[in-house]
């Protein structure tokens, strides 16, 4: 934890030295991935890794449209990037990713708390500490109790089953299952979770968990009142901790946020929160193809959504200077990459899955996903470069050989005794067209080394659940390539390997992210992190089995994902949030 | 029909042509058509329904004008009430109604004529009324574009009218839908409608065709009695000699277009000149006795009215056209007088056409 | 062609006409419930039968992390595991009589007529419905309004000067409209209209939002009432043009000309009147479909609406709201075909209801 601390105070310094240059109106030149600083000028990607437009200026509406899906506003009930993103404005969670452009925004603050967690030796006790005077929107003071009872309420996977489970898994439960089947409100039987007085909250973890601040900055950390909680109906108005409060909660039609007048910015000194706008004004729902054409005219601010522009939107801006100068080509901490299964022959073998990595066409899969500004960079290896200890590796020559090595993955299927080849199935989700291009790519690629393939496409909506991700229906059907894609709950070794790598989270069931690595020494290693509370030790052990699951050739990266981000020019404020890969919500105002 | 079984056919003299002056053009007469010919220009040709014809009707006289579908009877019916569309017919000729040209009247002064001064009874009065308005409404419509009073006013109007045509309850039948009526009431409230406006000039576009024999009679009555009460001057159209028989003074048989007879109705049932009107007679059906023969239907079908035969337009289907000298394929005959304000275009001699009538025609029917 | 001179004036019509629509209103719930049964079992029972169980169909509806055993307990809370005319029999009684559902803390009633709680949101499905009635209502009627004057006007004149320059250029825009999607159609009206123009709103503008300013209400709807009619005017003047020129060759019309009567009356009140009985019907069909969701137009212009609801829902499995919309949908439809049976009667006294 000692780097969390010195990172966090590096980032109050760099946020005081930020606050500087944007009274100044002093511009940094544009040197992307540079942390911190600012710009006024518009260019490509004037808003990654430093602030455009740096205003302190309250006052006006901010209008953004979603144009895809959204769980809930809930914050025991979401599982969405954007929407923890966009969360932050109206929940306080113990700890908060910080507000700030650059890698600095990939660190935790503390928001809540007073400070990070502090852990038992053995990293399976966790004791935070609440700041004093925060209050909900109606003035009562947040106590520890109101935390305790957000994190049990949202245990109840049957009433809100949409968020994470990082914390039924973790918590020492002793068989609690929520206070909604427990029907006491003093929950008294909530063992996991004590508050010994009103500021302090202990977790007690059933196993040893040394990256358990991110557990505590999730938003299931946002503190619900007992008495205001109406289960399956508090989305409807989740009581506000944070700067805004709802004002209208529509299903599917809209979401309004007013400023919360009982929120003290005193009491929330290291977050970064700026709350510029008066008004936050979210259209639910909105057509795609539309919304793209608002962002352009200047009616609309953010795709909240944070995936980038729509396909036929990316040439508009691309190809035109002016356009593009609003444009960031934000990377996000996701991969998109092909399963290789082991459970189907002659996958088994890993010379015949070498054979797949060397033959593959990452050009193709890059082409396939928009090219390296819309689409992102060539992925050599499983972890994004986000990831903290991310060390690049590319063994297998992805970055020389971009359209594949015949050569070397010839000599791999003789190893693996079909020299002249095999047949397998490519699995992808027939509504994206970007998955179906890859899955053309890679079919062509592999049919330069001999192995022939047919091309299975399966609803998006039951892929994982009912088919790709369900290991018998995957092997009874030969799906030896399953493409698909994997973000990052948060950027952190574990956050983004353990739900793709880690054989212990296969369900039979289906539903499952990881079928095709099965490996008992990425096993091993992955709880060997998981006690190590060594920054720079666990972080290695981050690599060695980024590294083992490549040796062993069961996942083909594809491409570490960027979005193309577009900020009309009334925006201010806006970076690119690196935990988030998407812009800022917190940060950004309007002029 | 029963009418005609009353004229002694075998009265000779009367068929004898008299030196009287051509009749058929008199400038006098209330009603006076001289040389109508109504054109449609089409892709194929021009049709020339009507090409040059001319007749003249008194007030309190009936003229029926007679031939097969086609002959352009309905067409000239249409053109005196300047029911054709603008554009689509090529009218040229005189039609003067109480001395007024309509041919050449602003078609606005024209339709404040119809329905007053000239109104029309038409053929099927199912389809000719219509089926979304009460049969009182129809008539009350017809009566208020001409007279300026109220609905009450107009309406005891339409229930007067309705029982004027015999029509029982017309009290309670004024509220009914043309639909709800018979075949035989509906003609009757389609003659109220006409005569509401008391016109003088009444045109019945084959008024019984869609009837049946008992109920055509009743609604020739009624034309008549009608004529006699309101004088005014009709024309009755039919394709049935039998129809015009005893309602009519004049008759006027038309063929291609053209005039091929035209003379007083005991003229031309006594001696007809034409083969054509022959086969008009032949083609009667009788009910006062049986006949000897079947039908005498005319040979062939009606002449196109784009390419008319050259010659007599009736020259394909005469049973005469050989004793012409070939005059029949080359020469259109002219509408001659033969006497007694008969007239006829045939290029038969009088004598040639007297035998045949005698010998060949009349012992037949 | 009934009656005959000896029927009497039609003394019991009010009488037959109620018992009819009673007939008809019966027939109407009884249809109602076929479309919800033959719905429920496309949703519930089709997917069964072809090979998945309860906890597959439930998984839909578990977060992304859920393992078997919750996907189960949801399979449970859904009702999935329940035989199938239980969850049937639980779904009609929810229209009927209303249904309770656990929020969690607590046990909420949904009342009749409950179409039940959205899978996806937990949300009771018929407040939603009632709540986007009035921008689907409004987009509908005022669309209607538009495509009727505009439709039928076009159709009438054409038909009028058929062969002119107005006829051809007017039905030659028609076809146009009839063939060309409403995406297209929409997206292209707002991105002169709206983006390059500036003249209407942006996409996504909420009618219902305007605050009671009728103005604004008809200014955010102005785009979509538009492109929606114009797809309808055009199928609407071509079938106008084609009713008129058939009845102005009627009898009945030259004997209304006959009358004396003006042009414009032959037209307008006799013309007219009969050239537009078959309109009535489509326009009934058409409008009811579109009161159940104008779903395509609603989408293109982010119109919270029924249809948008729907398609967003189907898009996530979101089976209750599916359900809802289609009987609400069919209920519209149903409902508008027995007022155009009755209008029929009304504008058509050959017709006798029965």
């Amino acid at each position: 934890m000692k780097r969390n601390r010195m990172i966090s105070a590096v980032a109050a310094g760099s946020a005081l030295l930020m606050g500087l240059a944007a009274c100044g109106g002093s511009s940094n030149d544009a040197d992307s991935g540079s942390s911190g600083g600012s710009t006024t000028t518009a260019a490509y990607n004037a808003a990654i890794g430093k602030v455009f437009n740096p205003s302190d200026k309250k006052g006006g509406t901010l209008k953004l449209a979603n144009s895809g899906d959204w769980d809930s506003v809930d914050p025991g009930d979401t599982y969405y990037g954007f929407s923890w993103n966009f969360l932050r404005n109206y929940g306080r969670s113990l700890l908060v990713f910080k507000s700030a452009p650059g890698a600095e925004g990939n660190s935790l603050a503390p928001d809540l708390a007073e400070g990070l967690g502090t852990p038992s030796n053995d990293a399976k006790t966790w004791t935070y500490k609440l700041r004093k005077g925060i209050k909900f929107e109606d003035g009562t003071e947040i106590k520890s109790k109101d935390v305790k009872y957000a994190v049990a309420r949202q245990l109840d996977k049957e009433t809100l089953p949409n968020g994470p489970t990082y914390l039924n898994d973790l918590l020492d439960l002793q068989g609690y299952e929520g206070p909604y089947k427990d029907n006491d409100p003093t929950m008294a039987k909530f063992t996991a979770v004590e508050t010994p007085d009103d500021y302090t909250i202990v977790f007690k973890l059933s196993k040893s968990f040394s990256a358990f601040d991110y557990i505590a900055a999730l938003p299931a950390t946002v503190p619900v009142p007992a008495a205001k909680d109406t289960g399956t109906k508090y989305k409807e108005h989740p009581v506000s901790s944070g700067p805004y409060k709802f004002e209208v909660n529509e299903v599917d039609k809209r979401v309004v946020l007013v400023r919360n007048d009982q929120y003290d910015p005193a009491t929330d000194p290291a977050s970064g929160r700026k709350a510029l706008p008066d008004r936050i004004e979210v259209e639910l729902k909105a057509n795609a193809a539309d919304v793209d054409n608002r962002l352009l005219d200047g009616t609309l601010d953010v795709d909240i959504a944070g995936t980038g522009v729509q396909t036929e939107t990316q040439p508009k801006i691309l190809n035109d200077p002016e356009q593009k100068n609003r444009a960031d080509s934000a990377p996000n901490a996701r991969l998109w990459y092909s399963g290789i299964n082991s459970d189907v022959a002659p996958l088994d073998n890993v010379h015949c899955r070498k054979a797949i990595m060397y033959a593959a066409d990452h050009a193709g899969y890059q082409r396939s996903y928009g090219g390296a500004e819309a689409g992102g960079d060539i992925a050599t290896n499983i972890m994004p470069p986000q990831i903290p200890g991310f060390q690049k590796n590319d063994q297998y020559g992805f970055e020389t050989d971009k359209s594949g090595n015949v050569e070397k993955a010839k000599q791999e299927l003789q190893q693996c005794g079909k020299a002249d080849g095999f047949t397998t199935n490519i699995a992808y989700r027939a509504e994206r067209p970007k998955e179906k291009n890859t899955a053309e790519a890679l079919q062509q690629a592999f049919n330069k080394v001999g192995i022939k393939t047919e091309l299975k496409g399966f609803p998006q909506g039951d892929y994982s659940k009912l088919y790709a991700g369900k290991p018998d229906y995957a092997k009874a059907n030969n799906l030896g390539v399953i493409i698909y894609g994997w973000g990052a709950d948060w950027n952190d070794g574990f956050g983004f390997l353990q739900q793709i790598v880690d054989s212990r989270t296969i369900r039979p069931g289906g539903g499952n992210t990881n079928i095709a690595v099965k490996d008992p020494q990425v096993d091993q290693l992955l709880d060997k992190a998981l006690t190590t509370t060594d920054k720079t030790a666990r972080e290695s052990l981050w690599n060695d089995i980024d590294k083992r699951v490549m040796d062993q050739a069961y996942i083909l990266p594809g491409v570490w994902a960027k979005g193309l981000m577009y900020r009309p020019e009334r925006l201010t404020n806006v970076f690119v949030s690196e935990a988030y890969g998407m812009y800022d919500y917190t940060a950004m105002g309007v002029q | 029909m029963t009418q005609f079984s009353d004229e002694p056919l075998a009265d000779v003299e009367t068929y004898l042509p008299a030196a009287t002056e051509p009749d058929h053009d008199r400038s006098g007469a209330f009603l006076q058509v001289r040389d109508l010919r109504v054109h449609f220009p089409t892709d194929d040709g021009v049709v020339k329904s009507v090409d040059g014809l001319t007749f003249h009707l008194d007030r309190g006289k009936t003229l029926g004008i007679v031939g097969e579908s086609g002959s352009g009877k309905s067409v000239t019916s249409l053109s005196i009430m300047g029911l054709h569309k603008e554009g689509v017919a090529r009218i040229s000729g005189e039609v003067m109604l109480n001395g007024q040209n309509l041919i050449a009247m602003d078609p606005n002064r024209v339709r404040r004529l119809r329905g007053k001064n000239m109104a029309m009874i038409f053929q099927d009065p199912l389809s000719a009324m219509h089926p979304f308005y009460t049969v009182g409404d129809q008539i009350i419509e017809a009566y208020r574009i001409h007279h300026n009073v109220s609905k009450q006013v107009a309406r005891k109007h339409a229930i007067e009218m309705l029982d004027r045509v015999g029509i029982p309850q017309p009290t309670s039948r004024v509220d009914d839908y043309p639909h709800q009526f018979s075949g035989g009431m509906r003609q009757r409230a389609m003659i109220a409608m006409a005569l509401s406006c008391d016109p003088e000039l009444l045109i019945a576009d084959e008024p019984t065709t869609a009837l049946d024999v008992t109920v055509q009679a009743q609604i020739l009555d009624l034309i008549r009695d009608l004529q006699q009460e309101f004088n005014s001057a009709i024309i009755i159209i039919t394709h049935d000699l039998g129809v015009v028989a005893e309602l009519a003074d004049d008759i006027l048989v038309m063929y291609g277009g053209r005039a091929v007879e035209y003379g007083t109705s005991s003229g031309i049932f006594t001696a007809p000149q034409h083969p054509y009107t022959w086969g008009l007679l032949g083609s009667m059906p009788r009910l006062d006795r049986e006949r000897t023969d079947r039908l005498l239907p005319i040979k062939g079908s009606p002449p196109s009215l784009i390419n008319l035969p050259d010659g007599c337009a009736f020259h394909p289907r005469c049973a005469y056209a050989d004793r012409n000298g070939g005059a029949s394929e080359t020469v259109v005959p002219e509408l001659r007088d033969v006497g007694d304000g008969h007239f006829t275009a045939c290029h038969l001699s009088a004598e040639d056409r007297m035998q045949i009538w005698e010998n060949e025609i009349r012992p037949k029917l | 062609m009934t009656g005959g001179p000896d029927r009497g004036p039609p003394v019991t019509f009010a009488a037959d006409v109620v018992t009819y629509i009673i007939r008809r209103l019966i027939a109407a719930v009884i249809l109602l419930f076929v479309v919800s049964a033959v719905t429920f079992a496309i949703f519930f029972l089709v997917p069964r039968i072809a090979g998945f169980t309860a906890d597959d169909l439930a998984s839909r509806y578990t977060g992304k992390t859920a393992g078997a055993e919750q996907t189960h307990e949801m399979a449970v809370k859904l009702g999935f595991t329940d035989p199938m005319y239980e969850q049937y029999g639980r779904f009609v009684k929810g229209l009927v009589a209303g249904r309770d559902f656990d929020t969690g803390p607590s046990v909420e009633h949904c009342p009749a007529p409950c179409f039940g709680y959205s899978f996806i949101k937990q949300v009771p499905v018929w407040p939603e419905i009632v709540g986007r009635m009035p921008v689907t209502l409004s987009l509908a009627l005022g669309a209607a309004i538009i495509w009727l004057g505009f439709g039928i006007g076009t159709g009438v004149i054409s038909a009028l000067r058929r062969g002119t320059f107005f006829d051809r250029a007017s039905m030659g825009i028609a076809l146009a409209g009839v063939s060309l999607p409403i995406f297209f159609t929409g997206l292209l009206a707002l991105s002169v209209f709206s983006y390059a123009l500036d003249v209407t709103p942006p996409g996504g503008t909420d009618p219902t939002e305007s605050g009671n300013n009728p103005l604004e209400w008809a200014h955010a709807l102005l785009l979509p009432w538009i492109t929606l009619a114009f797809l309808y005017s055009a199928g609407y003047a071509r079938l106008t043009r084609a009713g008129m020129l058939e009845t102005m060759n009627e009898d009945f019309i030259r004997t209304a000309r006959a009358k004396g009567l003006t042009e414009r009356r032959v037209v307008t009140k006799h013309g007219l009147r009969s050239a537009l009985t078959p309109i009535v019907t489509i326009f009934g069909l058409d409008l009811g479909l579109l009161l159940g969701g104008a779903i395509l137009t609603e989408k293109t212009f982010g119109l919270p609406g029924i249809g948008k609801w729907a398609v967003d829902s189907i898009q996530n499995n979101d089976l209750p709201v599916v359900l809802g919309v289609t009987m609400v949908g069919a209920f519209f439809v149903v409902i508008a075909n027995l007022v155009v049976d009755l209008m029929y009667a009304v504008i058509d006294p050959r017709v006798r209801l029965g």
